[in-house]
Formats: structure tokens, sequence, C-alpha cells
């Protein structure tokens, strides 16, 4: 028997791979380490299917201490905003203190260098300052873009002593609360700090599970602390990189590398949603003119979910065809979805192909295999919008 | 019957001229949960290290080649609705295709059991 790849995305690591602050409690707690962006990281603790199904059900909690966090400091918001407006097409501007939204940077032909979260502070004494959160994977390339294009007075000053932990799923507020932090009826994409188990956090309602749940930055030295305090609790299980990404895939949630990168825009991913009305018709973001011309006109391929006819999985790279055997292009996530309890895939094919129930075929091993389009996510979404 | 094991973490169970085929223990837990499972149809004829399966987990698809030259009598066709079979019970009812040996001297450079043990130690 031969083993594939591991992980969704391994690194070729020429230098020691680096480890997070929780490495100790990951081995301890029995995980499979495995190289990731750089980093040994978890792939699994007590196995991928019963991490992703206790994070459905109770609540999962994920290191992602490798991402990037940053901020962005200057003057007041407006001068920081319109400084990060310059390079994604998300309105800044307009966003409301204790809030976050999810963006991109992106290159003058539209193609995304990398997707982020943004966060704008609610506390006045740090009006123009945003947070930023950037894939492990690109955080390098990314501050050197930021660092070149800033413009004098807005400086980036990364947070390298930061650790970050995702809780998700349905009981993830109940936990929060259990332990102290002020969170209960936040919306979804609001931030602000609160104090978790008795440390300081900063937290946002978000995450990228498709449930409910937060991400919570933390000072490294305070970081073993907070994930003991957490995993003692009886509805939290730690879960690993291989049920997040069967949870963001079935999420119908877009991994950069995998169904983003520099050849790909915002209109073909499906992300015109985060690209707010101000700035489609302004512009004034690499490549908005190919933005403004694929909404208006529609963009030539576009990404979709894909529901293989019996449990074969079709993996990333999976040629997907025209009933006629025609392609029409490529699953760039598939795996087995447990909540589905099947095998699920995204991809981009051409725009023609590309409505709910258009039946097509992926070629498998050589083997065509049949096959569906259809609406994502998988599994709806579970965010809370507020009572 | 006579058991054998290959570097590649297979198994082969010999009753006679036919072996009974799957993957280790050890093979099952390196994989994680096994969500698929395509068996070589009965008549087909495999040569040795030769594709003769594959088994998927969540993460990742791998080949099971064939442990010796031989011809597929039967095949393990409840694996297709129960998978999980392979982590349950990976050197009995996880089983994946029977083949009637060609030349059963190829078994010869084959692991036994303390052999294949002790292999496995050393990973």
């Amino acid at each position: 028997m031969s083993r594939a790849a591991e992980t969704a995305d391994p690194v070729v690591i020429e230098a020691a791979p680096l480890k997070t602050p929780l490495y100790d409690e990951h081995v301890a707690l029995g995980a499979k380490m495995v190289p990731f962006a750089g980093y040994l990281m978890p792939v699994q603790y007590a196995g991928i299917i019963a991490e992703h199904q206790h994070t459905r059900a109770a609540a999962g909690l994920f290191d992602v201490s490798h991402m990037g966090q940053a901020r962005l400091v200057g003057p007041d918001h407006a001068t920081t905003a319109l400084a990060l407006e310059a390079l994604v097409p998300a309105d800044i501007l307009n966003l409301s203190p204790g809030r976050q939204r999810y963006t991109q940077f992106l290159d003058g032909n539209a193609g995304i260098l990398d997707d982020l979260m943004v966060h704008r502070p609610a506390d006045p004494a740090e009006d123009g300052v945003l947070m930023l959160v950037v894939n492990a994977a690109r955080k390098a390339d990314d501050y050197a873009h930021l660092a070149a294009r800033l413009p004098a007075g807005v400086t980036l000053v990364t947070a390298d002593d930061r650790a970050l932990l995702a809780l998700q799923g349905p009981k993830a507020v109940d936990v929060m609360v259990r332990l102290g932090a002020a969170v209960a009826d936040w919306p979804f994409m609001s931030a602000g700090p609160t104090r978790l188990a008795g440390i300081d956090v900063h937290v946002s309602r978000s995450g990228y599970t498709g449930e409910d749940g937060f991400e919570i930055s933390v000072a490294e030295n305070d970081v073993v602390a907070l994930w003991r305090a957490l995993v003692a609790d009886s509805d939290v299980a730690p879960v690993g990189l291989g049920a997040r990404d069967s949870l963001r895939l079935e999420g119908g949630l877009c991994l950069y590398g995998h169904d983003l990168d520099t050849g790909t825009t915002p209109v073909e991913a499906g992300l015109v949603w985060s690209i707010q009305k101000r700035r489609r018709e302004e512009g004034g973001f690499p490549g908005a003119d190919i933005v403004q011309q694929q909404i208006r006109d529609g963009a030539p391929r576009l990404r979709v979910g894909i529901r293989p006819e019996g449990r074969a999985p079709a993996r990333e790279g999976t040629e997907i065809q025209a009933a006629d055997g025609t392609p029409i292009g490529v699953v760039t996530s598939g795996g087995f979805g447990p909540t589905v309890g099947g095998p699920v895939a995204m991809g981009y094919v051409a725009a023609g192909h590309a409505a709910p129930g258009t039946r097509v075929t992926l070629v498998v091993r050589g083997k065509p295999l049949p096959a569906e389009v259809v609406a994502l996510p998988f599994v709806p979404a579970r965010f809370y919008r507020g009572r | 019957m006579a058991k054998y094991f290959t570097e590649d973490h297979e198994w082969l169970s010999v009753d006679g001229d036919v072996a009974t085929v799957g993957i280790t223990d050890y093979a099952q837990a390196q994989l994680g949960d096994v969500v698929y499972v395509e068996v070589p149809e009965v008549g087909r004829t495999l040569a040795k290290g030769g594709e003769a399966a594959v088994v998927e987990s969540v993460k990742a698809a791998s080949e099971v080649y064939a442990p010796a030259s031989g011809t597929v009598v039967e095949a393990n066709g409840a694996l297709a609705d129960a998978p999980a079979t392979v982590n349950e019970s990976p050197e009995d009812a996880g089983w994946f295709f029977k083949l009637k040996l060609a030349d059963a001297g190829e078994l010869d450079a084959l692991m036994d059991e303390a052999a294949y043990r002790a292999f496995v130690d050393t990973l």
C-alpha cells in the first residue's frame, strides 16, 4: 500500500518546521502531527470523523496559531481604511466599530493573493487601527505586499506574540459563557476584547466550519492555560486539520491555494457578496475593471458544489466533464463529508454548466463517475445573527 | 493457514493456493477513517506489484498493490456499504479480495508475522 498525501496541502519544508506554543499539548493529547504551511500541526486526535461530528454536535477546539495576525495602524479610521481599500475590494471605510469583514488581497488581474479577515476595534482609543488575520502559508507574502504599498503614516505591526484558537459548534457559546466571556449576544462577525477563563483575549464571533463559534486571539504566554481550560470543558474536544478541512468543505468555504489563487477572481469564486455596493460602483482596488466587467457580464467560469453519485470521493485535480465528455472544469476541493454522509466536492466549471441540477461527469482514476452540480453549502450555516 | 506480510502493509492469509488479502492494523491506523474501498473484479488477473485496489480515508486515496501474482476469485463486496469495516476488523472481516496464486514461490520473499511486527517497530 502506498501512502498518498497526508494533508490537504503538505508543504515541503527545508528549514526545521515551526511549532505553535501548543505543540506539546497536541502531542500529550495523542495528536498525529504533520507539516502544514511550515508548521507541525495536529491533523487528528481521536479521528477525523469523530472530531467532525463533535464539532457539528457540541464544540470543537482548533489551534490556528499558525495563521498570521497583524495590525494596520494609522492616524484615524478613514486613513487606515482607505490604505487597505487600495488593496482589497471590501468596503472598509464603512465597517462599524466592533465589526469584522471577510475580503481578499487582489492583484492587477483581479487574481486573489490571499483571503483575510479585517476587524475594526470598538474602542475609540484604537481609532485608526485595523486588525487582520491572514493565511499561514501566505503571511510572509501578505506582509511584504502590504508593507510595500502602505502610504506614509500607516504602518503594519505584526502580532507574532499572539496565538489563535477557534472554538466552533452549537455549544461554543455556552462554553464561552461558562468560562466568563461576555459574548452571549454578540452577533456573527462582531469582535472585541473580553476575558475567558480569567485571561485577557480578543474574540470574534466567526470561524470556518459553518457553525456558530469564535476565534480567540490570546497572548502566546497565556495560550497553554487557555487551551487547558477549554479542553477541560466536557462539551469541548480538540480538533485537527483533517476535520477542519471536511467541515469547511461542507460549509462551502474556500481554502486558499485550492479553491482560491491568483488565477481566480472573486466573481468566479462566488465571493461577490464580500464586495459591498460602494466598492462595486466606485472600484479603486486592484483588478477593479475586471471585477466590474465580470459582475456586469458574468464570469467565464464559476465555483460550484458537486455531489458525486455513489461513494467514491473525487479529490482535488479531478477533471469535470459535460455529459458529452467535453472537459468543462476541475475539482479544487473534494473528499468525504461526514455530516453529508458521502462524497462532496467543489470545483470550477464553465459558466454554462454551473446551474444546480446540471449533470456532469467526474473522471476518477480514469473512470467516468456520474455527478450533479448542487447549491453550496452542503451543510446549512448556523451562524448566530442575533435575537 | 500461513499468514504473510509485505513492507507495504498488506497481509495474505494462504489456504491451499488461494490467498485472502487485506491491509494490516498498522495500515488502517495510519490511514484513519476509511470511507471508500474499491476492490478488484472477480476474474481479473493481477501481476505482483500492480494496482489491485484503492482505499480512501477522509483525507486521501491510497492504492493497494497486488502482493503476489494471480487471479481474483472473490472480492469483499460488503466493503462498498461498510468501508469502516477496514478500521474495525482490518485483518479479518475487512479483507479486500481472494487471489488464486500463480506462483506460490513468490510468498517466500514476504515476512511472517514476527518479522512484520519487528519491521513496524522500526517505522
